[in-house]
């Protein structure tokens, strides 16, 4: 090797050791890229914002209201962080989320949304963008997070479950948003609104084996135990039993496109589609069901929530 | 080998460095059509355009798709049109030492050049045909000669039976390399491809024009991930001479494969780390059928074989990382020599199958998604010459280049880019005086993509 070529060589590695140094010294985590700013964030909260600013502000804005540049067109809208108001929960309605549930939703996506699943970034990375997201609004600071819902053992499946479920599904009126058959459009489905009047669709469970907030029984499970917040879709978990809850849950796997062991007993029975205009079939045992439980938005956007409840009963 | 002998290999190889990289065009792309669509910033995807970070190296492991059911052209908005491009403007400055000139003293000087110029225009179109159907269509035109070439065109059968282990690529498309050429962050005319993919060594018939990892390639793949993208595989089996189907015989009949794996892990406070491996190997034939001694295209007889084979590690600290590729390449005696091996007679005196090593290391510093640093050292040895006669250190090279990338404002409907760049070769002993020769290349320029 010339003389040159072994300066430029070593001049190289040294470059090298001296900015992985820098680097090091810089930011302990891995990089969003972007200069730590000199605020009053907590250095987890520094490294969430340069992170935040690479991957999310398109969307959810540069005040995490959800009116990022690319928010007029994108459908549905990205979530408003000021409101601290989330869909996917294991938490009561009304009540903030678990640090797990955010995380969870960061790594999932949330199908038919444009958000996607951030699971390429380490699980740091996400921790540092949840201190981030929960800088946009005081609740975090006032409030605790809900407690987490017990979700009982999966009974088995029987045709009496299914039976049950769809009764359930009748009796509860599921149907109005979701459809006879699930396709999401029952004759309340075109005036259906989130919490900022805009207009939402309800899901078709025919179009998917995802959910918003999860693929699992369980994840389904959960889903009425605590409401989609900030959604018309309201929590059952005053009105429904846990049994009965398991009922819905497999009724509604009777519903979805792809082969389960519901849909094979379903077949086995000859379950229909419910018909509104009858009576429930079937009622299920427990107590005389209740109308569903509605979210208690926190104080700071009762004002703000005029609309009465949307949701049929 | 005499002076003239290696005048002769160094021009041709010199001329043969700088055609490629003064003909070929734009190499590397961006594509703000994903952007556009998903209204991601450039940033989401890319460390700095058009380098890929992990988010991104996982979009586009999935077939362009973040797999939140709405990557199906029937989600888009219906003027929605899956077309980008991107060009770079630029002034460049190219430095070519010891040219065999005849009015020189010394028969040999330095010729400097410099001058307004423009890359290729890359038309950038690809997405999603259908759920778990993707396709890239990149037409580039040379702004010297107004060609249009298909960079790549391909389709690609995404997650077949639902597991993103199976992924099937149709067309002409770019291997799945360890450092990839067309994501280069470098444009200079020296700096500008990697010595890792094009070098041969002086007298080697078998050239990049035949046998270029740097060039994309007409042929099948069969990719997979493993979910959070930090297992990988590529296997593709490749039937044409540089993306160019049917080149005229020989070289025309043939197929070859190509092997990459790696796996990644994150180190706490670090970030992801990933070590792999890759092989090409292929065959060239060394003479054909006639007609009249005219060859008769596609029957290629006599194959020989060559081929590429590396390991690499990339690290990242922070805002830092960089990666380390350590190649070994060689050819066939018959290959190198282009000599029919139906009359091995014809091979010269003291002809061998070259073997070369390329080590290349390059770092990036990323101040912040807008501001992008670079330095890159490649070096090449070549351990067997095509000629046993040949000085052992005959065209071994060394490259180093350094730069930066800054660009104004990041979001998501195009890029920008402010480009400056020097990046200098030293070629040994292949002045025709037998001295080492140097090229540089400084570049300035904006690249823009919309």
């Amino acid at each position: 090797m010339q003389t040159s070529n072994r300066t430029i060589f070593l001049s190289t590695i040294l470059a090298m050791f001296l900015a992985s140094g820098v680097a090091a010294g810089q930011n302990s985590g891995v990089a969003s890229g972007y200069p730590v700013p000199k605020d009053d964030l907590t250095p987890q909260e520094q490294k969430g914002k340069g992170l935040y600013k690479r991957y999310c502000i398109g969307c959810h804005g540069l005040k995490g209201d959800g009116n990022g540049e690319n928010a007029p067109y994108i459908d549905p809208k990205p979530r408003d962080f000021t409101l601290a108001q989330f869909k996917c929960r294991s938490t009561p309605t009304g009540t903030l989320p678990l640090d797990s549930d955010l995380i969870s939703s960061m790594e999932r996506g949330l199908r038919g949304s444009n958000m996607p699943s951030w699971l390429p970034l380490s699980g740091e990375n996400r921790q540092d963008l949840l201190a981030y997201i929960k800088t946009f609004s005081p609740r975090w600071k006032t409030e605790k997070p809900g407690t987490q819902i017990a979700i009982p053992p999966e009974p088995a499946v029987t045709a009496e479950h299914l039976k049950a479920g769809q009764a359930l599904f009748q009796k509860l009126e599921c149907w109005k948003c979701h459809g006879t058959e699930g396709r999401g459009d029952g004759p309340s489905a075109p005036t259906l609104t989130d919490s900022k009047d805009r207009p939402i669709v309800p899901y078709d469970f025919t179009e998917g084996h995802k959910f918003k907030c999860g693929v699992t029984d369980q994840d389904l499970y959960r889903i009425f135990m605590t409401g989609l917040d900030g959604t018309p879709m309201p929590s059952f978990a005053d009105n429904v039993k846990p049994d009965e809850a398991w009922d819905l849950v497999f009724y509604l796997r009777t519903l979805q496109p792809m082969h389960t062991k519901e849909k094979a007993i379903a077949k086995q029975i000859g379950l229909k589609p419910i018909n509104p205009e009858a009576a429930p079939a079937a009622a299920p045992q427990q107590q005389e069901q209740q109308p569903p439980q509605q979210q208690q938005p926190p104080p700071q956007q009762q004002q703000q929530q005029q609309q009465p409840p949307r949701h049929a009963r | 080998m005499t002076s003239p002998q290696r005048s002769l290999a160094g021009g041709l190889l010199l001329a043969f460095l700088l055609s490629l990289l003064f003909v070929t065009p734009t190499k590397s792309f961006a594509i703000p059509v994903f952007a556009r669509k998903y209204g991601l910033p450039c940033s989401a995807c890319h460390e700095a355009w058009p380098k890929l970070n992990s988010f991104g190296q996982k979009f586009k492991d999935e077939g362009y798709q973040l797999r939140n059911e709405k990557d199906a052209p029937i989600w888009l908005r219906p003027e929605f049109w899956p077309v980008a491009m991107r060009i770079t403007p630029h002034w460049h400055f190219e430095s070519a030492g010891r040219t065999a000139v005849d009015s020189a003293p010394s028969g040999e000087q330095t010729v400097n050049t410099s001058g307004f110029d423009l890359t290729g225009i890359d038309i950038l179109t690809g997405g999603t045909l259908a759920n778990n159907i993707s396709f890239l269509l990149v037409p580039s035109i040379d702004v010297g000669s107004g060609t249009v070439g298909f960079e790549s065109a391909n389709v690609r059968l995404d997650n077949l039976w639902g597991s993103p282990w199976l992924n099937f690529k149709f067309g002409k498309f770019e291997q799945d390399l360890p450092l990839s050429e067309k994501r280069m962050m470098t444009l200079s005319n020296v700096g500008g491809a990697y010595q890792l993919y094009h070098y041969v060594p002086p007298d080697d018939a078998n050239t990049d024009e035949f046998a270029s990892l740097g060039e994309n390639q007409l042929g099948i793949e069969l990719m997979g991930h493993s979910e959070d993208d930090h297992s990988r595989y590529a296997v593709s089996l490749l039937s044409s001479t540089n993306g160019t189907p049917g080149l005229p015989s020989p070289f025309g009949r043939s197929y070859d494969g190509y092997l990459h794996i790696s796996q990644g892990f994150l180190v706490p406070h670090l970030g992801l780390q990933r070590v792999g491996a890759y092989g090409w190997a292929g065959l060239r034939s060394t003479y054909s059928l006639t007609t009249d001694t005219v060859p008769i295209p596609g029957t290629g007889r006599g194959n020989r074989s060559f081929y590429r084979a590396g390991v690499y590690g990339s690290a990242y600290i922070g805002k830092f990382d960089v990666t380390g590729v350590y190649q070994r390449a060689g050819d066939n005696v018959f290959l190198a020599n282009m000599t029919p091996v139906n009359a091995p007679g014809s091979l010269p005196v003291g002809a061998q199958g070259p073997v070369w090593n390329t080590g290349t290391i390059e770092a990036h510093y990323t101040y912040s998604p807008q501001l992008f640093i670079i330095g890159r050292y490649e070096l090449t040895r070549v351990s067997r010459q095509v000629l046993a006669s040949n000085p052992s250190d005959l065209g071994n090279a060394d490259v180093f280049t350094v730069g930066y990338r800054y660009y104004p404002f990041m979001h998501s409907r195009d890029g920008l880019a402010w480009h400056q760049e020097f990046s200098t070769i030293n070629l040994k002993k292949l002045a025709a005086s037998g001295k080492d020769q140097r090229t540089s290349s400084y570049f300035m320029g904006f690249d823009f993509a919309f």
